[in-house]
């Protein structure tokens, strides 16, 4: 059909092709027990890997934290407006939100290519990505038995002061999208690895943009010069720093809008990248394997 | 000093290996200075905000950093790879062509892979540290520089003897390669001085996993802060740590059983 007919067409198509998406959407849905299932069986059966990679996750943040209350006590209490206890309470947050919203994606999609492993997924009437979001989900999950006891082995230590923030109910909502525009990122990204096979100087590359413009070196606040209006263009701040500052009612009413607007675009543009770059990838991609 | 004839031999032949890939060169390069760009950004944050941090200031903790990279150049040339590589080889069995070759094992698997190109790392860590003694003036005499020397061999050693401790495990658990992250994960924590940490996580980094030794205690003597005291607990614990690891090793090579077996 020519896309002058599918214009003619008009209604019918729509409404048929609007049916038919929802049965595809229903369908990948009902896949995800399943998925989830399988993911959760295999990180417990790693678990052991998964608690040592868990350390870095978890020392990172309270790193930070020292070297922030360090700071904060050799300039006489506290800088940018914040003391011990506030970066305490900052960089725990931090510590969760990194934590429910990183992936690992742009590490391994080298070996999926090299291996072969890709071609037995491309065989499979579902989107590699859904496996992906299973195994991260799970991943998750599993690993809160780590990150909870390190919460309150921090609080213990380092008496966070947490305030009664009214946009805490917000940080709740900017948490799934700042999730989604990560992750979504991160899988475009990933998706290099059909174009060259060194992928890790790219992964550099785009992990220390993440670090410093998320809120993990610092928070965005305390950024010199041209990092922070770096930091309000990229991502890595709606995906990281803005959920927990606004769990730490830091932000304006006016940032907090701006922020869900940043987050929304990011989201959006993410998904666009993936659709497209996705399908290149695939013309690209030649099976090599036993 | 067979192993430094072994280690010339095995550079030779990792480097003839390399030359035929030398865009890795330039790839190495383009990583080793994001890192580098990285780690100096997160202190260059820091003192934005503060003039001091602890008692130290900025270029005592360039020279840190120096030494950071200098480390992890030293492990990821040849004790990394030549680990990874000992491992896979007690997996498959093919140890056995090391073992029969007539110089000794322990030092024959410490040497045998050189990835020539994380020269680079090495190469960054004395930059960072040339300039960081030269910023920080005068200070720098013939004492400093030799108990720097001193604590960086010790700092090595004491690496060196974890390292093939952590390896040896191999013997009994055949799968352990994760075992090595553990000491990847928590080397971050080496970019800043172990003194500005709590009692516990200093505890942690000088005892289980032993940073403070490594990067720490040769960056203070760059600075003329390190007592003579904690130099010489350093190449004490050296010491006591290559025997202990020599032993480990011994022991756990009469656990290999071939690949008949």
């Amino acid at each position: 059909m020519t896309p002058l007919a599918a214009v003619g067409a008009g209604r019918h198509v729509t409404a048929a092709a609007f049916l038919r998406a929802g049965r595809r959407v229903t369908a990948i849905l009902a896949a995800y027990p399943t998925l989830f299932r399988i993911a959760l069986a295999v990180m417990i059966q790693y678990r052991v890997s998964g608690l040592i990679w868990m350390i870095g996750s978890v020392l990172e943040p309270v790193i930070f934290l020292v070297v922030w209350s360090v700071a904060a006590r050799s300039s006489g209490g506290s800088v940018g407006g914040m003391d011990p206890h506030d970066f305490a309470a900052y960089y725990m947050l931090v510590l969760v939100v990194n934590h429910l919203t990183f992936s690992w994606i742009t590490e391994i999609f080298q070996y999926r290519i090299q291996y072969g492993m890709l071609s037995f997924q491309l065989l499979r009437p579902l989107h590699p990505i859904h496996q992906d979001l299973a195994d991260n989900l799970a991943y998750k999950l599993v690993n809160l038995v780590v990150i909870v006891p390190a919460l309150v082995v921090c609080w213990w230590l380092f008496e966070p002061r947490f305030p009664v923030a009214w946009s805490l109910p917000y940080a709740v909502l900017a948490l799934p999208l700042g999730f989604a525009a990560r992750f979504l990122l991160d899988w475009s990204v990933a998706l290099v690895a059909f174009w060259t096979t060194r992928v890790m100087a790219v992964n550099r590359i785009y992990y220390a943009i993440l670090w410093f413009t998320s809120g993990r070196v610092a928070p965005i606040a305390l950024l010199p010069g041209v990092l922070r209006p770096l930091a309000h263009a990229l991502p890595f701040y709606y995906a990281l720093a803005f959920p927990v500052e606004l769990a730490l009612g830091r932000l304006t009413p006016d940032e907090i809008w701006r922020g869900f607007v940043m987050q929304a675009v990011w989201v959006g543009l993410g998904a666009v990248i993936i659709t497209t770059v996705w399908r290149a990838a695939l013309r690209r991609f030649t099976a090599v394997g036993t | 000093m067979a192993w430094l004839r072994l280690f010339a031999v095995f550079t030779r032949i990792g480097a003839l290996n390399e030359l035929a890939y030398r865009a890795n060169f330039w790839v190495q390069a383009l990583e080793s200075v994001v890192a580098a760009t990285t780690v100096l950004g997160a202190v260059a944050v820091v003192f934005s905000q503060t003039k001091r941090l602890g008692d130290w200031q900025a270029w005592e903790l360039v020279a840190l950093i120096g030494v950071y990279f200098l480390v992890l150049g030293m492990i990821n040339l040849v004790l990394a790879p030549s680990m990874a590589k000992f491992m896979e080889d007690v997996q498959q069995g093919t140890l056995d062509f090391t073992l029969t070759k007539p110089e000794d094992a322990q030092v024959l698997v410490s040497v045998s892979q050189v990835q020539v190109w994380k020269v680079i790392d090495i190469l960054v860590g004395v930059g960072l540290l040339a300039v960081a003694i030269h910023r920080l003036g005068e200070k720098l005499g013939v004492l400093e520089a030799g108990a720097f020397v001193v604590a960086l061999l010790a700092g090595g050693a004491i690496v060196y003897s974890l390292w093939i401790m952590l390896a040896t495990l191999t013997f009994w658990f055949i799968r352990i390669e994760n075992i090595l992250m553990v000491f990847w994960n928590v080397y971050i924590a080496g970019r800043w001085p172990v003194t500005i940490y709590p009692g516990w996580l200093r505890l942690l980094l000088t005892v289980v996993v032993p940073i403070a030794f490594a990067v720490t205690v040769p960056a203070e003597a760059i600075s003329g802060r390190l007592s003579a005291l904690r130099l010489l607990a350093a190449v004490g614990l050296a010491v006591v740590m290559l025997i202990v690891s020599r032993w480990f090793w011994t022991f756990g090579l009469k656990r290999y059983s071939g690949a008949s077996a």
